[in-house]
């Protein structure tokens, strides 16, 4: 196990770092030039190049690059926030993003748990037929349609919440935002868990276990949740990835300033600032690695398939 | 025994001739396909029709010519049934009510709804022919060949969508060419991980080992006589990819990197009515209510596809 | 309650039904079978003839879709004064059932070891598991009991075996490591559903030899469901066979095998791979069973018979008396039938088959 894990961690150092210097590259090599051109003669473009060292091998460049990462220095926006430091601007969103990100996924997951679990054991009553619907509904309309109407109705028609994100009130301006965030995560989760208890309810070992004498909630805690659950952990990197999707259309809305926004603002307006890209690129990348990798750790402890070696031995 | 009511007459003791007792009699019925099949033909046709039973293009602006012989663009009308009666438009019923432009919602809408479908089928179609290669000659040929290939899927997988979006925003222009192109750098991953996987089932058996050692080309193995069978899965997963296509071009778009002025999509119509949504609350529901209804439809059939393909053989 | 004192287990009239999404499937249709003390009878059909069904309902596992519209299932059992008890299964509620009667009295044998055993718990534990639950002992005596269960059902390294999780073990051991868990507390009866379906041939025949050497030793009595009729001539003292929610024909094993008299039990018969047949003449039963959403008209098994007369398609057939012990459904037994006789083919793989066992004997 200790070697399935080191192995998996390398792996997904050397899959980031292959990330990150193909990024650099793709960006550095970009058409057309980082500045804006009205402003700046063929001369002052030249001497800018020089002193950004942007005429350096890539080698150089990358080293360089990699050298202020180290230090948390992902070098100034091009545009953005008139050139200030990437760093200081990430710091902000990052804790904003992360705060409303991680409520979403406490919600989702909790309340996705108990209603597919709830579901489940009373499969074919009224509360599983409403957890089915709800489920469609949470899968077939995104998560910032469902803020629009909140905004609408909870912010705008009965002014109870804050039309825009407030830092100063964190919690109560994250209600919003953290609910529809956490809506695909919550339907996604109680549908997995009830498919996913329902087939191990019906499953040969839960039929034997029954057959056993064992029943009631002994039965579901110690043979069905087990059971039930160790799958659950992988459906869990993928929402947690599309949550981070999520959050850029949620935070556009919503006004918050978040990892998310700062995509958007660094793609979407009139220019593309190069370097916002450029960190906030190796910033999700490095997420995204990050979550699989501790999934698929987990995954591995949980199970026994994976955390004990097969060693079959004779035959019948 | 309750038929035993019946008295058997001597005839009733002949031997019964001249049948077929060699087909099948079972029949299964499911009501629940009709109304998915309802779903995605209406949205499908009226995607196709919609606009041209509305005598305004889509980005035509509707005016009239009210008592004082004054044009008078027709912003915001609400939706109707039958007709307004103010005499304006006695020939045509704004079903859709019209934008804040005072452009037909019902043209848009549909207009919409087939931009967000060819973006949808276009990329998985030709998403599907490159995953399928691929997976096909990874799982075929194997050993080393399927070691480098797969490296090469693993790295691609563990860049986030996003990531990618933001560099091509950096080299293309904004619109439908980025988000087709988006889709088809994301989407082929899925569909080869199935192809190979299903090669990887079909390859040992007794049909292809004879053919290969019949001499036949590789090739011709593997796209005459392994692809056909590995139709029914990637089917399945086509029919997951295209909700997956037609989220990301709205969320694309809605945030402003994907269908740009003065074209529509789904998602700038979303985007649309969410800036007017104080204004004009009702302008958003249209596209929402048929983005809802594309999710609804393609997810079901998948759904039914993947339960067609892997029945669960209940022995009672 | 009457029963025949050796007799420990009867269905009577069981009738069961399934609401499904289609309409209401009519999986039992007044089924009757008699369990004696240390005997063995096996419940043979096809996939969906309802065999395990009938048995579920004996141990509360129907689905939770399933109504039995009526029938009894009793069990005569001791309690531990020694009196005598018959129940009705069907009218114990689940957790009476489980707590007296699952695993204590009537164990149960799952088709496929590779999904009978919970993957995530060490098989210690889930031998240990029912021997906690109907408190036979302490911990220490659980684990004593179950090395010893393993030992007996034959299975080396006991005490490192314990450790193991199920996928660690092979198939073959994982089904003996099954049979441990159903004897843990010593049951009256132990009902194996295609317990060797799923296994290789070689491990299939070792597992029907463990079953009858604990059955011997421990003085059990066994039902058997099974498609597999090689597997009911080496195990089963009666024979039933199952069709579309019926018993078709029933009766000593020898009976049925040597002297069959429904069509369908010759389908099954001539469809049985012996020695001496080729493939190619190896008969299979024509289309399939029924879907019982619809109320089978006449004769369930009609549309599939070489051999059906017009009544078969207006009246249901009622068991015939052959023997004291053997009955079959079938009009072909009426006095007014024409002669029909076995196919010919069948006829002779029979008459084969006896003078081999005649010479074994």
């Amino acid at each position: 196990m200790k070697k399935y894990i080191l192995k998996r961690v390398a792996m997904s150092v050397a899959t980031l770092l292959l990330i990150m210097f193909v990024l650099f590259v793709l960006v550095r090599i970009m058409p057309g030039n980082p500045f804006p051109s009205e402003r700046m003669n063929a001369e002052q473009i030249a001497n800018k190049r020089a002193e950004l060292g942007l005429d350096d091998p890539v080698l150089v460049q990358f080293g360089r690059y990699m050298a202020g990462l180290a230090h948390g220095d992902f070098g100034k926006g091009t545009s953005l926030y008139y050139g200030a430091p990437i760093t200081t601007v990430l710091g902000t969103c990052i804790s904003n993003s992360f705060r409303i990100g991680g409520l979403a996924i406490l919600i989702g997951t909790a309340v996705g748990l108990i209603l597919g679990i709830t579901a489940a054991l009373n499969k074919g009553t009224f509360i599983d037929a409403f957890c089915t619907v709800f489920s469609i509904l949470g899968v077939c309309v995104p998560g910032y349609v469902f803020l629009i109407f909140l905004q609408y109705f909870f912010s705008y028609k009965i002014p109870f919440f804050p039309y825009f994100f407030d830092s100063s009130r964190f919690l109560f301006s994250s209600v919003l935002p953290a609910l529809s965030l956490s809506l695909f995560t919550m339907s996604t989760v109680a549908r997995f868990t009830r498919n996913e208890m329902v087939e191990v309810m019906d499953s040969d070992y839960v039929h034997l276990a029954e057959s056993k004498g064992m029943y009631g909630n002994m039965l579901v805690t110690r043979h069905i949740l087990r059971n039930a659950l160790i799958p659950i952990v992988t459906v869990l990197a993928p929402l947690i990835v599309d949550l981070l999707t999520g959050a850029l259309v949620v935070e556009k809305i919503y006004g918050i300033n978040g990892i998310g926004k700062l995509m958007v603002d660094s793609i979407a307006g009139e220019g593309v600032d190069y370097n916002y890209v450029l960190a906030l690129g190796i910033l999700y990348s490095a997420l995204y690695i990050g979550i699989m990798l501790v999934v698929d750790i987990l995954y591995g402890l949980l199970d026994p398939r994976i955390r004990v070696a097969s060693s079959k031995e004779g035959d019948a | 025994m309750a038929e035993t009511a019946y008295v058997p007459t001597k005839e009733d003791f002949e031997l019964l001739t001249g049948r077929d007792i060699t087909t099948d009699k079972n029949f299964a019925s499911q009501s629940y396909w009709k109304g998915v099949a309802i779903i995605v033909t209406a949205i499908i046709l009226l995607a196709i029709f919609g606009p041209i039973l509305s005598p305004y293009g889509y980005r035509d602006i509707v005016s009239y010519t009210d008592e004082a012989g004054k044009q008078v663009v027709a912003k915001g009308i609400s939706p109707q049934i039958g007709h307004a009666g103010d005499g304006a438009f006695d020939q045509y019923t704004f079903l859709f009510g019209t934008d804040d432009l005072g452009r037909d919602q019902w043209t848009r809408t549909w207009h919409g709804a087939r931009v967000s479908l060819i973006i949808a089928f276009v990329t998985i179609i030709i998403d599907m022919i490159i995953g399928m290669s691929y997976g096909l000659i990874s799982g075929y040929f194997g050993g080393a060949v399927d070691a480098v290939m797969q490296r090469i899927v693993e790295v691609a997988n563990s860049v986030p969508r996003l990531v990618i979006v933001s560099v091509l925003a950096i080299f293309m222009p904004k619109g439908m060419g980025l988000v087709i192109v988006a889709l088809l750098l994301t989407e082929w991953i899925g569909m080869s991980k199935i192809a190979r996987a299903e090669m990887l089932r079909i390859k040992e058996q007794e049909y292809v080992l004879a053919s290969r050692t019949l001499g036949a080309h590789s090739m011709h193995i593997i796209f005459k006589q392994i692809l056909p069978n590995t139709i029914g899965p990637i089917i399945t997963q086509v029919m997951f990819s295209i909700p997956t296509a037609i989220f990301t071009e709205a969320f694309l778009s809605f945030v402003g990197v994907g269908i740009m002025l003065p074209q529509c999509s789904i998602g700038s119509l979303i985007e649309n009515g969410f800036n007017n949504i104080t204004t004009l609350p009702y302008q958003i529901l249209p596209p929402i209510i048929v983005l809802a209804l594309q999710m609804l439809g393609f997810n079901f059939i998948g759904d039914g596809f993947r339960e067609a393909l892997a029945p669960k053989l209940e022995d009672m | 309650m009457e029963m025949h004192e050796n007799t420990i287990l009867k269905f009577e009239d069981l009738d069961i039904s399934f609401r499904t999404n289609a309409g209401v499937v009519h999986a039992i249709r007044g089924v009757n079978i008699e369990l004696r003390r240390g005997e063995t009878v096996a419940i043979v059909g096809e996939s969906g003839s309802g065999k395990s069904v009938t048995v579920k309902a004996a141990v509360g596992l129907l689905d939770g879709n399933a109504t039995v519209n009526s029938g009894k299932i009793l069990y005569r059992y001791k309690n531990d004064d020694g009196t005598e008890k018959i129940v009705d299964l069907l009218a114990m509620s689940k957790r009476e059932l489980r707590t007296t009667i699952n695993g204590s009295r009537i164990a149960m044998v799952f088709q496929d070891p590779m999904t009978s055993l919970d993957p995530t718990m060490t098989i210690g534990k889930q031998i240990m598991e029912g021997i906690l639950l109907h408190k036979r002992g302490d911990k220490a005596f659980a684990y004593a009991r179950a090395l010893e269960l393993l030992n007996l059902v034959g299975i080396t390294d006991a005490e490192k075996r314990m450790k193991n999780y199920p996928h660690q073990l092979s198939g073959g051991m994982r089904q003996r490591v099954v049979i441990a868990i159903a004897l843990a507390c010593d049951p009256d009866i132990l009902i194996c559903d295609e317990p060797t379906t799923a296994l290789d041939v070689t491990i299939q025949a070792r597992i029907l030899e463990l079953i009858k050497d604990v059955q011997d030793r421990l003085g059990l009595s066994v039902i058997y469901i099974t498609h597999d009729l090689g597997v009911v001539a080496k195990v089963a003292d009666y024979v039933n066979v199952m069709y579309a929610g019926k018993i078709i024909e029933v009766g000593k094993v020898n009976e049925v095998f040597y002297e069959p008299k429904h069509p369908y039990t010759w389908g099954l018969l001539a469809a049985m791979p012996d020695l001496e047949t080729d493939d190619d003449r190896l008969a299979s039963i024509p289309g399939s069973p029924p879907n019982l959403l619809h109320e089978p008209v006449g004769d369930a098994f009609a549309a599939r018979n070489a051999f059906a007369l017009k009544i078969d398609e207006k009246a249901e057939p009622p068991l015939f008396k052959v023997s004291d012990t053997h009955y079959a459904a079938t009009w072909l037994l009426h006095p007014d039938a024409p002669k029909v006789e076995m196919p010919k083919e069948l006829q002779t793989r029979i008459e084969r088959a006896r003078k081999e066992a005649e010479r074994y004997q």
